[in-house]
């Protein structure tokens, strides 16, 4: 048996469209099957939008790329219906180890907090998420669902005017026009939509190379993430280990700038750096390996026009910290709501200008999370590396001083504070579910709140009274109605009520928190949903 | 502004000075850049008051005028 991603998933079929006398005409066109594109497309076709999915070949990622995916994403894909498969087959892990030079200085416990359907983290190889996400496509399909997925199908060009993108694709067959009323270009960092239309893509290159060696082993290595500070097996650099599902650990070694890509991609080479790493007389095969230096940048703006941008196409990072796939995937969550309501149109187009503030919001605070990262692992000055080395020496013998060493911040999820979607605060409750943050999960009854969320608007009540139901201008919001007199823990009392008695919270189709109270008022809850919707 | 202390705050400025002056003795230039450093972070650490540490770093900056 092939690889997974040796193997043609959606393989190209010809498509009806390709035959008919004039352009056809579908509400959403997303351009990329990766993660994200995957993720928004299954995300509008939930909720019944037209989407046909491109991609140019017809394949899962090349090679496992993303490894390490963080608990919003999974809740996010939880209401897409797919994250289940993922989380059983994710390896869960808990226990970091950091070695400076030729020796452990500390190690450390993520201790995920309880209460939570999903962990903290998994790590899975990101063929296995776009396997799953296509796997749920096919089940929509199955259930007529309006998704359309194009293998080997790559976009030539693109143009729009006011009210339309038209698209031409190229297929094994010859190529063919289709037009969008709106489309979604996911595809990637090299993003060849952002060039047709001749958007800026501006930051930071970092000025290094980092091999990556995905190899299989069958030695007995416990499920620990460890980063290495310039060991004596890559002097002046750094590297990491860390386990995948199928016995696959990803290595990856700093490489420095001034390389020859070739000579260090040869077996051979790799093998005499993994011998130097993991000890001369280990067994394993090579199941991938690739170079790459990175970029940490975003476009001005995430649309233009009738052209939405989102995943790597519109921001880029550094992997330390795990943000590419883990944000890309929040950029879909944010976007297919807002679109939803605009095709429909309940909420006004302008709505579209909240995806590129709040995502930016996000991108930036990625990019910043992850420059910092970077310059930590790769000091920039003399004194930077000496301040760097400080802080791991003093790390080994003073605990206060951990925290301030940086080998990746994992991504938490983004709160959109000062957004115009947000509305009333009540500053008696907890500053973690504020407007703007994702909802925190917490057990209820045998299952978690995050299960009883769909992709509408919901009205939580704790301890409050509230009609089942609303209907504002033709928005629905449904209530979900909990006590803590049936709880057991006191969770509700301190992710949601802090000192208030009674609380109703406004929450959005993406799970973000809108706006709260102590008490359910009608008009405040509809001039609340009003400005969530941008009206 | 202001959270800084300025004023002449340590008991015995000489006993203080020679100590750290006699804490870099024998050492190179790398030796004594890291002990440096690791002093720095650790009072930087003890102080913990991000104000302050921003007001600090603002006033040891100083740039003299030639
Ligand atoms: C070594 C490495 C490690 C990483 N680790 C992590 C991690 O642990 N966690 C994490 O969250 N992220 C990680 N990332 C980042 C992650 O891989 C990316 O952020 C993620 O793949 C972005 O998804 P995307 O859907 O935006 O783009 P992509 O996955 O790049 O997908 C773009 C798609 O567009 C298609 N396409 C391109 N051009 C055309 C065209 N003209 N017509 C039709 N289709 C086209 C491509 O075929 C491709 O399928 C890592 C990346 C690397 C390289």
């Amino acid at each position: 048996m092939g690889k997974l991603f040796e193997t043609p998933l959606y393989p190209y079929r010809r498509s009806s469209d390709q035959d008919a006398h004039a352009p056809v005409r579908h509400a959403v066109v997303v351009v990329g099957a990766g993660p994200v594109g995957l993720a928004v497309a299954v995300d509008l076709a939930l909720q019944g939008v037209e989407v046909v999915v491109l991609d140019e070949n017809d394949k899962v990622s090349w090679g496992s790329r993303a490894i390490c995916f963080a608990k919003r994403p999974l809740e996010i894909l939880d209401r897409l219906g797919c994250a289940l498969p993922m989380v059983e087959r994710g390896v869960k892990w808990n226990l970091g180890k950091v070695f400076f030079d030729d020796r452990q200085i500390y190690e450390f416990n993520l201790l995920a907090e309880k209460g939570h359907r999903h962990p903290a983290f998994i790590n899975l190889q990101q063929y296995y998420f776009e396997t799953d996400l296509v796997s749920r496509l096919r089940e929509l399909q199955a259930e007529g669902k309006p998704i359309d997925l194009r293998g080997c199908s790559k976009v030539l060009s693109v143009e729009q005017d006011a009210d339309k993108a038209t698209i031409q694709v190229d297929t094994p067959e010859g190529p063919y026009t289709i037009e969008a009323d709106w489309l979604i270009a996911c595809d990637g960092a090299g993003s060849p939509v952002r060039k047709m239309l001749g958007l800026d893509f501006v930051g930071r290159i970092f000025e290094d190379n980092f091999l990556i060696a995905d190899v299989v082993m069958e030695a007995e290595f416990p499920t620990e993430r460890w980063f290495w500070f310039d060991p004596p097996f890559n002097r002046g650099q750094s590297a990491l280990l860390h386990k995948q599902p199928d016995n696959v650990w990803r290595i990856d070694f700093q490489l420095g700038w001034d390389i020859d890509r070739e000579e260090e991609l040869k077996p051979e080479n790799i093998d005499k750096r993994l011998r130097a790493m993991l000890g001369a007389d280990i067994s394993y095969q090579l199941e991938w390996s690739s170079i790459y230096t990175f970029q940490c940048r975003r476009m001005e703006k995430f649309h233009e026009g009738r052209v939405i941008f989102a995943g790597d196409a519109a921001h880029q990072v550094s992997p330390f910290g795990a943000r590419g796939a883990n944000s890309g995937i929040q950029d879909a969550d944010n976007l297919a709501w807002k679109l939803k309501l605009i095709i429909d149109g309940k909420a006004p187009a302008s709505l579209l200008e909240t995806y590129d503030s709040e995502r930016i919001y996000g991108a930036d605070e990625n990019i910043l999370n992850s420059s910092r990262s970077t310059d930590f692992i790769t000091p920039k000055s003399d004194m930077s590396r000496v301040f760097r080395d400080a802080v791991l020496e003093l790390a080994e013998h003073y605990e206060g001083m951990r925290p301030m060493v940086n080998s990746g911040r994992l991504s938490v999820p983004c709160t959109y504070d000062g957004s115009p979607l947000n509305g009333a605060d009540c500053d008696k409750m907890p500053a973690r579910t504020r407007p703007g943050s994702p909802v925190v999960d917490l057990p209820v009854g045998n299952r978690f709140l995050l299960n009883l969320l769909g992709s509408e608007f919901y009205l939580l009540t704790i301890d409050a009274e509230a009609p089942a139901a609303l209907d504002v201008e033709g928005v629905s919001v449904k209530r979900i109605a909990l006590n803590t007199a049936d709880e057991a823990e006191d969770y509700l009392q301190q992710r949601y009520l802090g000192d208030a008695s009674s609380a109703v919270y406004l929450i959005r189709p993406d799970q973000h928190v809108v706006a709260r109270w102590e008490h359910f008022a009608e008009n405040d809850v509809r001039k609340a949903l009003l400005k969530a919707i941008g009206r | 502004m202001g959270l800084l202390k300025t004023n002449a705050n340590i008991a015995g400025p000489d006993e203080f000075y020679s100590e750290l002056i006699a804490a870099h003795e024998g050492l190179t230039k790398a030796q004594s850049d890291a002990l440096n450093a690791r002093l720095i972070l650790l009072l930087a650490n003890h102080i913990g008051d991000r104000a302050v540490l921003s007001e600090a770093l603002k006033a040891a900056s100083i740039r003299h005028s030639s």
